[in-house]
């Protein structure tokens, strides 16, 4: 590690004069600032920094210990997700949108598709299994993104041993996905009109027995935090944020929850048939980190009550079509594992190559061309695990989206994080930051 | 894309917004269309101005703002230009002036309610002449269970709206989204300073005008050109 501390000759703008520092050791740093008799330090953490959840910029003005002025610096992961989204038809565009929130692809993807059917007129054209599946790959999603949440929030303080407890529950969630939907991240498994493809034979066995797994997981989880002295210590009262601060920055979510007011999309305007699901929305009115720790592991168990009670219905159900009838809209293909991986299956292959002309060209137009949706505008929105994702998609009549915004919860709710952090330690950045949960792919996009 | 836009499509004109005017019936463009489709020419209109009953709570919450609106002396019709009801969601198409006023009378009046923004985003119609840019603003009732969108258009040569950040906070980050992405300039903003892209980006990448980019890829022999060259149907 090498210390360089330069004072820079010029003035500033604001006719203060400022040094950089850049790595070395901060007994070092802090006797060169009070040599120059500086008091104001600004310190510069991330964007690559370990406890930063990804390539977010924390600019923190520090008197001490105590941070006095906080603010964020982001769209170091800004990859044009939206406007890419301009440039392929309809069905393409799940697989860009599964990319921005990255632990909660699913939520991308269903936001997204209902936004399409939504426009296309055909949301209660879809399957009714199609829909199961959704929430059932939604929930298991929701899961598998607070055991992140929780796993790495632990470990920003400290507790490793939190982590691997998390990552491995998760692990459990992905192997499902795996298994359901061939990857186990960035599925591009929902598409507009139903999903890609049926749960594959075994699976809903699968689910019963990781709820088990997960469920043990998450008992570790809570043995190790909940009743641990230095866990509370380091998250009771710290990154408060009260009602009238989540209403006016418009923070949803576990945070919003976390200051009493009990409003989870799900409930407030169901999608996919929530309302007739069996769940609660826990609460809290602490308002700090703890809280949000607390309801993400309620949370965690009230998404294996929606996803026990989808595998009842899978089940009870039978067999049954996961796509819209519509064949203008329909994927025309049925996938199926080959020697070179997933693909269409050679049933269809065969039907469109052999046999018949028509389902050639039709393969062949939906695929290359698309579908046309009616021009218009929609907003949609879900109960993404960080919050509120709302979908904002325009289409003018073409097989493209005109214009598609994902409004990330995310992205908003990193805004707090000033109120959270100014006139705390710096210690309790790290902390408000991880009951945030930001993922960066979903705030720059 | 470089049909002639100047091209008024025939026949009666729709009651809704013509943002752009579609030639040829597949959507090719760059090849020459033999089929005989190539002439034909049809606008792209938006949904229009809804007719009364609008339904639901859609009146209710019309008939509020219509009368804060006349008795604050702004009057609904000077600040709303069109009620566009489509695919079961409410529109306001509000005068950039008005934004403001309306949106605090959206937040505070208790049968309205309002409270809660889910943020701003921006459409680019590079045709739809002096009403080029519109940003949206999207809000929900978490007290009444309602939501409503707004809309402003504003010309590109004069892309000022103002800052809706005094009623809503959470609006400063997406409204430095949409400058840095539309280059929208929402006057009154505290800080309106590019977000995602760096300070010193030239252009706003999310208008129509301004290209994807990407390199042609070679893939098994063949040259894969970036996808806003390649041959597509739109």
């Amino acid at each position: 590690m090498t210390t360089s501390t330069q004072g820079f000759t010029e003035e500033a703008a604001s006719g203060a004069r400022s040094f950089e520092a850049t790595g070395g050791d901060w007994s070092d740093i802090a006797e060169e600032a009070a040599r120059l008799g500086e008091e104001r330090i600004v310190v510069n953490m991330g964007p690559q920094h370990p406890s930063t959840h990804g390539v977010l910029r924390l600019m923190l003005e520090i008197d001490g210990e105590t941070v006095t002025e906080a603010r964020c610096g982001i769209g170091y992961l800004h990859t044009g997700i939206e406007k890419n989204m301009e440039f392929r038809t309809w069905t393409q565009g799940v697989t860009f949108c599964t990319r921005m929130d990255y632990l909660a692809s699913m939520f991308q993807e269903t936001a997204y598709c209902l936004a399409v059917e939504k426009l296309l007129g055909i949301t209660d054209d879809i399957p009714e299994r199609a829909s199961v599946i959704r929430v059932l790959m939604m929930e298991l999603t929701r899961i598998g993104s607070h055991l992140v949440c929780l796993g790495t929030g632990g470990n920003e303080l400290g507790a490793t041993t939190v982590m691997i407890h998390g990552f491995n529950a998760r692990e459990e969630v992905l192997r499902l996905f795996e298994m359901i939907t061939g990857l186990r991240m960035n599925n591009a498994y929902i598409r507009p009109g139903g999903v890609a493809q049926d749960i594959p034979p075994g699976a809903l066995e699968a689910i019963r027995e990781a709820d088990g797994k997960i469920r043990e997981f998450v008992k570790y989880l809570e043995d190790l935090l909940l009743a641990n002295p230095i866990y509370k210590g380091r998250t009771v009262e710290v990154g408060t944020l009260n009602l009238a601060g989540c209403m006016a920055l418009g923070v949803t979510g576990p945070v919003l929850r976390s200051a009493g007011l009990p409003y989870d999309v799900r409930k407030a305007a169901p999608y996919c048939g929530y309302e007739t699901y069996d769940f609660d929305v826990p609460t809290s009115t602490d308002a700090d980190s703890y809280s949000r720790t607390v309801l993400r592991i309620e949370e965690i168990y009230q998404s294996l009550k929606i996803v026990a009670q989808c595998v009842d219905r899978l089940q009870a159900m039978g067999p049954g079509p996961v796509m819209v009838e519509d064949k203008k809209i329909a994927w025309p293909a049925q996938l199926a594992i080959g020697s070179d991986g997933m693909g269409n299956s050679l049933d269809h292959i065969r039907h469109i190559m052999g046999t018949s002309m028509e389902a050639l060209i039709h393969h062949f137009k939906l695929v290359t061309e698309g579908f046309r949706v009616p021009a218009g505008q929609v907003f949609q929105r879900v109960e993404a695990p960080r919050g509120e994702l709302g979908v904002h998609l325009v289409s003018d009549g073409g097989t493209r989206p005109y214009r598609a915004h994902f409004r990330d919860p995310s992205f908003n709710n990193l805004q707090a994080m000033a109120l959270m952090c100014e006139g705390g330690q710096l210690a309790d950045v790290v902390v408000a930051v991880a009951s945030l949960d930001p993922v960066l792919g979903g705030v720059d996009r | 894309m470089t049909h002639d836009r100047e091209i008024t499509a025939p026949g009666p004109q729709p009651d809704g917004e013509v943002v752009d005017v579609r030639i040829g019936m597949f959507g090719v463009h760059g090849s020459g269309d033999t089929s005989g489709f190539g002439g034909l020419v049809s606008p792209v209109v938006m949904p229009g101005a809804a007719q009364r009953p609008y339904g639901g709570y859609f009146d209710e919450v019309v008939d509020i703002l219509a009368e804060l609106l006349e008795e604050s002396g702004t009057g609904f019709d000077n600040a709303i230009e069109r009620v566009v009801v489509d695919r079961g969601e409410l529109t306001l198409d509000v005068r950039r002036e008005h934004l403001v006023e309306v949106c605090r009378h959206l937040r505070d009046d208790q049968d309205l309610r309002f409270e809660l923004s889910l943020g701003v985003s921006g459409v680019h119609f590079p045709y739809d002449t002096d009403r080029e840019l519109h940003a949206v603003y999207h809000l929900v009732s978490v007290t009444h269970s309602r939501t409503l969108r707004l809309e402003v258009a504003v010309p590109d040569a004069d892309p000022h709206i103002p800052s809706t950040t005094e009623v809503y906070p959470t609006n400063d980050w997406h409204e430095r989204e949409t400058w840095d992405f539309f280059g929208i300039i929402f006057d009154g903003h505290p800080a309106l300073a590019r977000i995602a892209m760096p300070d010193d980006w030239p252009g706003h990448p999310q208008r129509k005008d301004y290209p994807l980019g990407g390199i042609n890829v070679e893939y098994k022999g063949a040259h894969i050109p970036p996808a806003d060259d390649r041959r597509s149907y739109s």
